[in-house]
């Protein structure tokens, strides 16, 4: 026979709990704890409202340019949920509210945003890597990480986020392959929010949808509503179990939007429309799961405005915080450390040189 | 002590490392199963198993970005990138993360990782298997750069490069590989990594070169000593980054007369930096102006022409005569 078909699976599962409507598939609803649900919901109302603080501090000239997270806080939030302590997690940049709820202090996001790397901070209880820039590049590092926890026969896992841009980067397929082969505790997580700054996800893809590129590599991949945090925590879950008992990696592809602009250098106005975006707004993943809340009575319109008001002191506590830290971190030395464990005698001998240097040209300002 | 070729030294360090330390892992492309292209890693998935000798699928940033991975988890890995003409693919991975994880997690991680690779010509290979560009890497801050120049001081170097704290590139020159042997110690042996070694004291003129270069750089040195009886110090650097100056300082104060050899083009090459150093540290011990013999800037020919591009006795020692006859 010259032609014959070869049976692949042919289909992606699509999940969503919690509609745009709030309405929920009581079948599906992944009871979680109340204590958990009402911390996840207090995360993401801290996030949102942080993520307006900081484009107000951004515009002020009070802090650098930052990638906005509003409208994917479900997303990255649902997923981490999913994790315990010690697993790992591997972001790109776009995950604000997932490194909050794993303990990153609102006043380090502040300080690294106004350029200071003193505002990496990886919580000591948390195998968490800093941010990464450079698009799909992260991808790799779970993978390794994912390895090396299954060498040491720990049952951890490693989580890593990226969004539909960096389904296009080489990293992202040479990791999903290589975590396939190597069938490593890995969850790779894909925020398609639509958009890599300019470019819609037409540009990114010719596939139906991002998930079924799993099926490709030989990996579980679902697509869920990313913007239903109970669906992508149920995903979650599943995923990071299978991982943890030894099942290999998967693929979840949260369907998002990015609300606002790429960065706060992007004018989003150039390249898309009002419409495009209201529809997203009416899909925000936050009311929803304020609805949802409500009918299980774990909040009430009290709780909510109390809740609000906590959150937006915590954040203006932060901003005081990080105000006051920064006036001590002038210092441009620091830049010269962490480059090596050992710093090469050249190394020393350019710091020295430049703290005379530095000093004398302060001397000349100061008196000229 | 056993007569060795680079690769069988290589083997050793690899093997009696990882018998001392399970965190060690080799990975990358045919390192298993085939022993590496060049059997480097012969025997050590027998040894080993498979989870410690890894073949991987053909990637070079998925090889070297696991490893990061591998590496900020507490492991030690070694990746082989099979020829360092394929290892541009996983430049990113290097500049971006391996040599800035620690500045980037302030401190919370290392990456203690060494990236092993074939490198440079005079093996009659194909286009891509011949290039010499230790520059970019020596470019990049938070990265180390070695290069041994024969078996023994190999073995030393790469037993170095597993414990080191910081990701290591470590190149081994193919024409090298097993082009002679020397007595290597059955018993542990480290160089320090950062150390340039006097290969030969001399009062006349100082030789600078590294990795296959000393060879042809050692000969010239006797041809002038036979022919001249001019007597050259040659210094072998070993490492090109850290770059660490002050044994060449040392010489040239010492002879007045300075040449470089790399067979790297010669524009932004190594040769650059070290003169930049004399300059600063020992100019007005100088005699002459520095010379260079190096490749030129043109990519390196296929290997009909390679011998043409390849820096060699003969135009080593025309290059030093040029600089004693002033």
């Amino acid at each position: 026979m010259p032609r014959k078909k070869i049976q692949i699976p042919e289909s992606i599962e699509y999940l969503s709990i919690l509609d745009e409507k709030g309405e929920l598939d009581k079948k599906l609803d992944p009871n979680i704890s109340d204590d958990i649900l009402l911390k996840l919901y207090r995360t993401m109302v801290l996030a949102r409202k942080f993520d307006e603080r900081l484009i107000s501090l951004q515009r002020q000239g009070r802090i650098g340019t930052f990638p906005p997270t509003t409208g994917q806080e479900a997303a990255h939030l649902g997923s981490v949920a999913a994790l315990r302590r010690r697993d790992w997690m591997v972001p790109a940049f776009r995950e604000t509210a997932a490194e909050i709820w794993r303990g990153r202090t609102l006043e380090s996001v502040i300080i690294y945003n106004n350029g200071f790397s003193e505002g990496v901070d990886i919580p000591a209880d948390r195998n968490d890597f800093p941010i990464s820039v450079p698009v799909g590049s992260q991808v790799l590092h779970a993978v390794g990480l994912g390895w090396a926890a299954k060498y040491r026969q720990t049952d951890d896992v490693a989580m890593t986020f990226f969004g539909d841009g960096a389904t296009s980067e080489g990293d992202f397929h040479e990791g999903m392959n290589f975590a396939a082969v190597f069938q490593v505790p890995v969850i790779f997580v894909c925020q398609n929010n639509h958009w890599a700054i300019s470019l819609p996800l037409s540009r990114q893809t010719r596939s139906k949808t991002l998930a079924q590129k799993a099926l490709a590599y030989g990996m579980p991949g679902l697509q869920v509503d990313g913007n239903d945090i109970l669906a992508v925590y149920a995903a979650a879950r599943e995923a990071v179990e299978r991982a943890r008992a030894g099942g290999g990696p998967t693929l979840i592809e949260c369907v998002t939007y990015r609300l606002m602009m790429h960065t706060t250098a992007d004018d989003p106005s150039r390249y898309r429309s009002e419409e495009d975006v209201a529809i997203w707004q009416k899909r925000d993943p936050l009311p929803r799961f304020q609805k949802y809340l409500l009918d299980k009575k774990l909040l009430s319109e009290k709780k909510i405005a109390e809740l609000e008001s906590d959150v937006l002191q915590e954040i203006q506590d932060a901003v005081g915080r990080a105000e006051a830290q920064m006036k001590a971190l002038g210092d441009p030395l620091d830049m010269f450390e962490y480059t090596y464990a050992d710093m090469p005698s050249y190394l020393k001998e350019q710091k020295d040189a430049f703290a005379r240097e530095y000093a004398e040209l302060n001397r000349e300002r100061n008196h000229g | 002590m056993a007569k060795m070729t680079m690769v069988q030294a290589l083997n050793l360090a690899l093997q009696q490392e990882m018998e001392k330390d399970d965190s060690i892992i080799l990975l990358g492309e045919d390192v298993g199963v085939d022993g590496g292209v060049f059997r480097v890693t012969e025997g050590l998935i027998d040894q080993f198993g498979d989870q410690r000798v890894l073949d991987t699928p053909l990637a070079e940033s998925a090889i070297v970005g696991m490893s990061i991975g591998m590496a900020a988890h507490g492991l030690k890995p070694i990746c082989e990138i099979q020829f360092s003409g394929f290892a541009y693919q996983n430049f990113h991975q290097i500049e971006n993360h391996a040599a800035r994880l620690r500045w980037r997690s302030r401190g919370r991680y290392n990456v203690p990782m060494v990236l092993r690779t074939p490198y440079g010509g005079g093996v009659r290979a194909l286009e891509h298997h011949s290039e010499s560009r230790e520059a970019f890497w020596a470019h990049i801050p938070g990265l180390k750069m070695v290069i041994p120049s024969g078996p023994r001081n190999a073995r030393a170097l790469l037993v170095s490069a597993i414990r080191d704290p910081d990701p290591v590139i470590f190149y081994e020159s193919k024409a090298i590989y097993r082009a002679f042997r020397e007595e290597v110690p059955e018993q542990e042996e480290a160089l320090p990594i950062g150390e340039p070694q006097l290969a030969l004291t001399g009062k006349d003129l100082t030789m600078i070169s590294y990795g296959a270069m000393m060879r042809p750089t050692l000969e010239a040195a006797s041809v002038l000593k036979e022919k001249e009886g001019v007597e050259a110090e040659v210094i072998d650097l070993l490492t090109i980054s850290p770059l660490k100056e002050e044994i060449l300082v040392e010489s040239v104060k010492k002879t007045g007369r300075a040449m470089v050899i790399h067979e790297a083009p010669r524009s932004f090459g190594p040769g650059a930096e070290i003169i930049a150093r004399l300059m600063e540290k020992a100019f007005f011990y100088l005699e002459v102006p520095i010379e260079r013999v190096t490749g030129y800037d043109v990519v390196i020919p296929l290997f009909s022409r390679e011998k043409a591009y390849l820096p060699d006795v003969q135009r080593i020692v025309r290059s030093a005569g040029k600089i004693l006859a002033r």
